[in-house]
């Protein structure tokens, strides 16, 4: 037993890689994949298309890390980082798809960086190249302000994904794939607590009350189709938002009824000179998000991490 | 349910005999066997202690989860910080076998009553810190945990082993982060050795303070709860650590540090006890953030915890 237990100690130093959980240097999470463009799709419109939906996974997973150490109980603190960390591994592969399908989309580092195509975009794209919805953006808010908007989140990325698993694009058809069944697991998670706050005690249902007018401002966006993903639909690799509203209003009114809770009537966030999240028109949250996020990554342009 | 009751005199006696034959033949005490209320005690304040460190050690890891460097550096993060949340958890369910519940011992971590790891009191000031945590910091956790999963109570022991296998993870890749960084950049490198000057001698520390006036050691050594002595342990450390810092490429802050080849063992320097005494008491860098940022999630909590429980009382 004391021999077992204590080769812990060993093989820091031994040359056998593989007890890293993570690897040991940086590997790009396409390697060995297929990333021809399939026919009849653009290679710019789907590395943006690409950015679209890893950047919501991306700006989402981010705030839902912030509950690190702060969730109301140990088991939401490792539940909502399991959450994070299933978006954070999805958008690193659809930033690593744009950056296959279309290089151009790959902000230029100085001669010599080593950081990869992932950690360009994620980390050195400015605030208007960021392609993701309004709706993953403001501040976490208080638990109940986190589920509502994890709830109706989960259900309209599950449907999204679900659809993108039949991608012309073989490369985001096995991404949907495997993200159907976190995020299925996700939307149960918030479903059930949503419930739960709704019938919990008067304080609970009186703080979701209050968070869903908030969520709810940018729900409408989430179906607003961008001419891109119009495209995207068209040439077979993406999915038409507009098309998931009736399921997801389907899944939402049955939590709904189910938490004996309104559906909430508020006017929704307008766009920016015309413009919305897909379109690079954020809300006034993702300028701080990034100015943190990337602070270390740009005080480091050839820096290997 | 255990047994604490004082039993009649000759039963006493036996239910004692047993204990201490037990003990003696290494084996495990399991929850319902009959012990003796000190060593219950003891075994609380030192799971407790261990949780809530596991709890307070998501914090200064935690400080750079939003400005992780890479998208695969900030996945490993998490997914450490992740880590210790559940270390928490299986220590906490440790402790309720023993009849002390989660919500009485974070009561006692927040109102000060039960001690955490003093290395957590430490900010960490840069990005190679979580490198420098992970090496040095669950390093030493190792070593002082490795002889707990031979502990003589069961629930506790069994916890240990699989905290020990990720702990060692986390070892690995706070080193391969610093390996990483060394082979970047000047200033990345720079960034190692100044945060590897930080940590030392407060890693050096979480032994806890010389055998000589560790008064607790004899009697927990003797029950079979702790296996090695703190100056052992400190040893086995340093030893570990000193060819990873040559292989690291970074120079450990002891002018002292050299090997002793008639001991077959490095002879180092002392932390500064008065440093470590102070932050026991409450006088290091981070002791009220850290208190306060527990105490700030677990009050922001309670409702959602209340809802939870009113909810399932419902369903019953
Ligand atoms: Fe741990
Ligand atoms: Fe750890």
């Amino acid at each position: 037993m004391t021999d077992d237990h204590d080769s812990v100690y060993d093989g820091l130093l031994g040359e056998d890689d593989s007890h890293w959980a993570f690897g040991t240097s940086f590997e790009d999470p396409l390697a060995g994949v297929d990333t021809t463009i399939p026919d009849g799709a653009d290679p710019a419109t789907l590395a943006t298309y690409c950015l679209m939906l890893g950047d919501d996974a991306l700006v989402y997973s981010h705030r839902l890390s912030q509950w690190a150490s702060n969730a109301p109980d140990l088991e939401d603190d490792i539940a909502l980082a399991n959450t994070a960390l299933d978006l954070l591994g999805q958008a690193r592969l659809l930033l690593a798809r744009a950056a296959a399908a279309d290089p151009s989309a790959v902000p230029a580092m100085p001669e010599g960086s080593p950081v990869p195509a992932e950690d360009s975009l994620a980390f050195f794209r400015d605030e208007p190249a960021f392609r993701n919805l309004r709706f993953v953006e403001p501040e976490n808010g208080d638990f109940a302000v986190t589920i509502a908007r994890l709830l109706v989140f989960s259900t309209y990325r599950l449907a999204l994904l679900e659809r993108l698993a039949s991608s012309s694009d073989p490369v985001l058809s096995a991404i949907a794939a495997k993200g159907v069944k976190e995020v299925a697991y996700h939307r149960t998670y918030a479903g059930r607590w949503f419930v739960t706050l709704a019938q919990g005690t008067p304080e609970s249902r009186r703080r979701l009350e209050a968070a869903l007018p908030l969520v709810w401002r940018h729900h409408d966006e989430l179906f607003a189709t961008h001419p891109v993903e119009a495209d995207a639909a068209a040439q077979g690799v993406g999915v038409d938002p507009a098309g998931l509203a009736g399921e997801v209003g389907a899944v939402l009114d049955q939590v709904l009824a189910t938490a004996g809770v309104e559906r909430p009537e508020v006017p929704s966030a307008g766009p920016v000179a015309g413009g919305r999240g897909r379109d690079g028109r954020h809300t006034e949250h993702l300028s701080r998000l990034l100015a943190e996020m990337q602070s270390v990554a740009r005080a480091h342009p050839r820096g290997q991490w | 349910m255990t047994v604490t009751d004082p039993a009649p005199d000759a039963a006493a006696a036996e239910l004692q005999e047993q204990f201490d034959a037990v003990i003696a033949r290494h084996d495990r005490v399991e929850p319902r066997d009959w012990m003796p209320e000190k060593y219950r005690a003891t075994l609380v304040r030192q799971i407790a202690q261990h949780a809530h460190s596991e709890i307070i050690g998501m914090q200064p890891e935690g400080n750079w989860i939003t400005r992780a460097p890479s998208l695969r550096r900030k996945a490993t993060l998490l997914a450490k910080v992740q880590d210790e949340a559940g270390h928490g958890l299986y220590l906490y369910s440790a402790a309720e076998t023993l009849g002390a519940s989660r919500g009485e011992l974070t009561e006692k971590l927040i109102s000060g009553k039960q001690k955490y790891s003093s290395i957590f009191n430490y900010p960490t000031l840069s990005y190679a810190d979580v490198g420098t945590i992970g090496w040095l910091v669950d390093g030493a956790a190792i070593c002082n945990q490795v002889p707990l999963c031979r502990t003589s109570y069961g629930p506790y022991g069994r916890s240990m082993i699989r905290i020990c296998k990720e702990e060692s993870f986390h070892q690995r890749q706070g080193y391969e982060l610093l390996m990483t960084m060394m082979r970047g950049t000047d200033e990345q490198r720079a960034m190692v050795q100044e945060s590897v000057d930080r940590f030392w001698w407060p890693a050096l520390m979480m032994f806890g303070p010389p055998d000589a006036d560790s008064p607790n050691t004899a009697q927990s050594m003797a029950w079979g709860i702790k296996r090695d002595t703190n100056d052992d342990l400190r040893q086995k450390f340093v030893d570990m650590s000193v060819p990873q810092a040559e292989r690291l490429g970074v120079t450990l802050p002891d002018p002292d540090l050299r090997w002793n080849a008639e001991r077959g063992a490095h002879d180092f320097g002392q932390p500064d006890w008065d440093e470590f005494m102070a932050v026991v008491k409450g006088g290091g860098p981070c002791n009220a953030e850290r208190i306060a940022h527990r105490k700030r999630a677990h009050d922001d909590g309670a409702w959602v915890r209340e809802a939870a429980s009113a909810f399932a009382a419902k369903g019953a």
